[in-house]
């Protein structure tokens, strides 16, 4: 079953692509939002910043089209800066709207003393609630992390959380068909790979 | 909580991994995609590539090479050497690259920081810095300047101040190498990675004098350092990755484990 990979200018999808094909995933990358819009798969990664991405995302039509695969029902996963933009607001930017389909907002890390901001590198992903992507992983490994900004939803959609000094926050989250993870799985090594296939595999 | 990183360097010339053996000259000891492959299995947290000859030969880093281990390394990896302008960064990440390394350009031309953060993200760019004590004076508050162009040429410059303003200007990340230390396999030269690790926001990798486990349980005990890089002390099968992260772990540093829960 073909994956639709969606590029938007956010950041390269040479590493996402890389990674899918190692895992034998069918995937193609696509930039026309009516050929997203029937997706029966979907990825949309990104890196970058919140208001560029809406830019580009609501002048091609591309929001549009994410939507709609979401609102048919297909399975639909968003990495790093595509589990922040699913929410309904981010505090990036001087802040920005993004698409709302899950309650919540994306907002900065508090400066703590000693705290790097960024929040690069491995940090143990603890699952809080079960999903079909979680199949063969045991909660608390490590993924790979590179954001300044974290997603706060209610917690009803949250399946996973992560913290950093004195900060927990959701690090991976859904809702129905949606599935978003704000770490990188393709750059996770062997449980990345195993998280993507698993959602190459999610059958609704 | 976030781990402490383990980072192994690779230096390439004509495609394959080489390193400096004393009165040997550079030795060969394989391809870099392999090995790449190998300590990504072994489970290091992330790996720098280093186009040596790059720069001498006026050449952009070996973009074919970044492509190859692209499609076999999941784990983050930089490259630095012939890293000339925006172009070559561009390059570099599209061809999967996550970070790209600057060192004696960003010291000639600082604005290349300011660029490649906005074109590119922050995250992307990374200052490589050499380093040596030198003594406290007026010019060198620090007491450590810093070097370019393989550490042969002084530029009358505060290694500390550098790091801060290369922070201002949007580094994402800041490699610091000791001169005094590089290849004494004696240990991190603390002192610098200590100042420069606890005045910077931006995460710091120390580099420069690993030999054995032990001095990076002591780069994490003693100083505010995110990460260590290594090399020659794993190339040559002194010591393993696996082996290095047990002995963090045996002293109760944060480190990073594989997906069987191992190090």
């Amino acid at each position: 079953m073909a994956i639709t990979v969606v590029d938007y200018n956010a950041g390269n999808l040479t590493s996402v692509m890389n990674a899918l094909k190692f895992i034998g995933a069918d995937a193609k990358v696509s930039r026309d939002p009516d050929e997203i819009a029937k997706a029966t798969r979907l990825i949309f990664p990104g890196v970058g910043a919140a208001a560029s991405a809406m830019e580009t995302l609501t002048k091609t039509g591309i929001g549009e089209a994410i939507k709609a695969v979401v609102k048919a029902g297909n399975p639909v996963l968003g990495i790093c800066i595509g589990c922040q933009i699913i929410l309904e607001e981010s505090e990036e930017d001087g802040g920005v709207k993004t698409l709302g389909l899950i309650p919540g907002r994306a907002v900065r890390f508090k400066d703590e003393p000693g705290l790097k901001i960024p929040h690069m590198g491995w940090n143990q992903v603890n699952f809080t609630r079960e999903h079909p992507i979680m199949k063969g992983i045991r909660s608390g490994c490590d993924f790979y992390y590179v954001h300044s900004y974290y997603p706060q939803v209610p917690a009803e959609y949250s399946f996973a959380e992560t913290t950093y000094g004195t900060q927990t926050f959701t690090g991976l989250l859904g809702k129905d068909n949606l599935i978003a993870s704000q770490f990188h799985q393709e750059k996770s090594g062997e449980v990345g790979l195993a998280m993507l296939k698993n959602f190459c595999d999610w059958q609704i | 909580m976030l781990t402490k990183r383990l980072i192994v360097c690779l230096d390439v010339r004509n495609r394959k991994v080489t390193k400096g053996v004393k009165f040997k000259g550079n030795i060969d000891i394989g391809d870099p995609v392999e090995m790449g492959a190998r300590y990504s299995d072994e489970g290091v947290d992330e790996l720098v590539f280093y186009d040596i000859t790059a720069s001498a030969e006026n050449r952009p880093c070996d973009m074919e090479m970044i492509r190859q281990i692209a499609k076999r390394v999941f784990i983050p990896f930089a490259v630095g050497g012939g890293i000339r302008n925006l172009d070559d960064m561009h390059e570099a990440l599209l061809a999967g690259a996550e970070k790209v390394s600057v060192n004696s350009l960003a010291v000639l031309h600082p604005e290349i920081i300011a660029e490649g953060a906005k074109a590119f993200g922050r995250q992307c760019i990374v200052l490589g810095m050499d380093a040596k004590f030198v003594g406290v004076s007026d010019k060198i508050p620090s007491g450590y300047e810093v070097f370019i162009r393989g550490g042969r040429q002084a530029m009358g410059i505060d290694a500390l101040q550098w790091a801060k303003r290369a922070e201002e200007l949007g580094v994402g990340e800041i490699c610091l190498n000791s001169i005094d230390t590089d290849g004494v396999k004696n240990g991190y030269e603390l002192t610098i990675t200590d100042m420069i690790a606890k005045a910077v926001q931006v995460p710091v990798i120390a580099s420069g004098g690993a030999g054995t486990p032990a001095h990076i349980v002591d780069l994490f005990r003693k100083t505010s350092a995110d990460a260590a890089l290594v090399a020659s002390m794993v190339h040559f099968g002194d010591y393993t990755v696996p082996g290095i992260k047990g002995e963090m772990l045996a002293a109760g540093i944060p480190v990073r484990k594989k997906m069987n829960g191992e190090v």
